[in-house]
């Protein structure tokens, strides 16, 4: 079931996909694991860069093996969009990171529990 | 592609992997707030790198650009003005792991799986040229529309991130009424009648 019966062509990146897909994946891991555990806003933040990163190696690396249709390069055009929304992202919530520590004095997330009910 | 040139690429896949995976395993561990900042270039270096070795020139300059001059600056500037600059250690406490941990790591098993398991297209050659231009060309026609849209998008999120980063409005008032009164500016009537400094 695994390719490992096809020979080791699926480990070399110059033939295969698999193993950008394997770096997104493992990137993808890493990112929630930081979300997961971190308590700090901007370390949960840098999780959130590090998912949206893996998804664009993902992005990036089908539009290299797409058959290439009526639009090209769409996965690039996706990349782009993805890179434009992190960084309108990041300023959003690190603006809200300054603002709860101004009101709060600290920048953990679960200090900051006025809202809850 | 000639034999030393597939070893080549393959070299630098694994250098940038390397990078990319260290750098986030860092970030993902390291107590240090300052030092996750700057394991998290090394994951965006990484990540331009790979771009490049997929023959996206223009995602992965865009990469370097906005990531690590832009972002990357701005999580630089957040750590150091949430905490004072001298307690830069210990900032980074972490909750509990091991159930996270755990949960994440038959994550990981299980699309490490399907990868592994799933057939995919085979690359084609390589020597593709230069993108720019055919994504200059679908930006102005194919995705006018949602280009148009990220911008304003981009826009409304600046002003709001400038909003919120502000202090309060009265304070702001307070100076102006002062550098008023510095530069020699005529005061309102009953000014000091209303008890102003």
């Amino acid at each position: 079931m695994i390719h490992l019966a096809l020979g080791m062509d699926w480990l070399l990146a110059s033939r295969s996909v698999q193993p950008f897909l394997l770096v997104g994946a493992t990137l993808f891991c890493l990112g929630l694991f930081t979300v997961l555990t971190r308590k700090n806003a901007v370390a949960v933040l840098m999780g959130v860069e590090m998912i949206l990163n893996s998804a664009n190696i993902n992005f990036v690396a089908f539009e290299r093996v797409r058959a290439s249709g009526v639009h090209p390069l769409t996965g690039h055009v996706f990349a782009i969009f993805v890179i434009i929304l992190a960084a309108a992202e990041a300023a959003v919530a690190l603006a809200i990171v300054l603002s709860i520590y101004r009101n709060f004095h600290t920048s953990d997330v679960d200090q900051a529990t006025l809202m809850k009910g | 592609m000639h034999g030393w040139q597939e070893l080549v690429y393959n070299l630098a896949f694994w250098v940038m992997t390397l990078l990319t995976v260290g750098g986030a395993a860092f970030v993902a561990w390291s107590k240090n707030l300052v030092r996750s900042g700057f394991a998290l270039l090394l994951t965006f270096f990484g990540v331009a790198g790979l771009y490049a070795l997929l023959e996206a020139d223009f995602v992965a300059a865009l990469q370097l650009l906005i990531y690590v001059g832009g972002i990357l600056v701005l999580f630089m500037f957040a750590v150091m003005l949430t905490h004072k600059i001298s307690d830069v250690n210990l900032s980074n406490e972490s909750s509990p792991q091991r159930g996270a941990f755990a949960a994440i790591y038959v994550l990981w098993v299980f699309l490490v799986y399907v990868i592994l398991a799933t057939r995919w297209p085979d690359a084609p050659q390589f020597g593709r040229t230069a993108t720019v231009e055919e994504l200059g060309r679908g930006l102005m026609t194919t995705w006018l529309l949602p280009f148009e849209v990220v911008s304003l998008l981009l826009l409304v999120a600046l002003i709001g991130a400038a909003y919120l980063a502000r202090p309060l409005a009265i304070k702001i008032i307070e100076p102006l009424g002062s550098a008023n009164q510095q530069a020699g500016l005529a005061k309102p009537a009953g000014w000091s009648a209303r008890g102003a400094k």
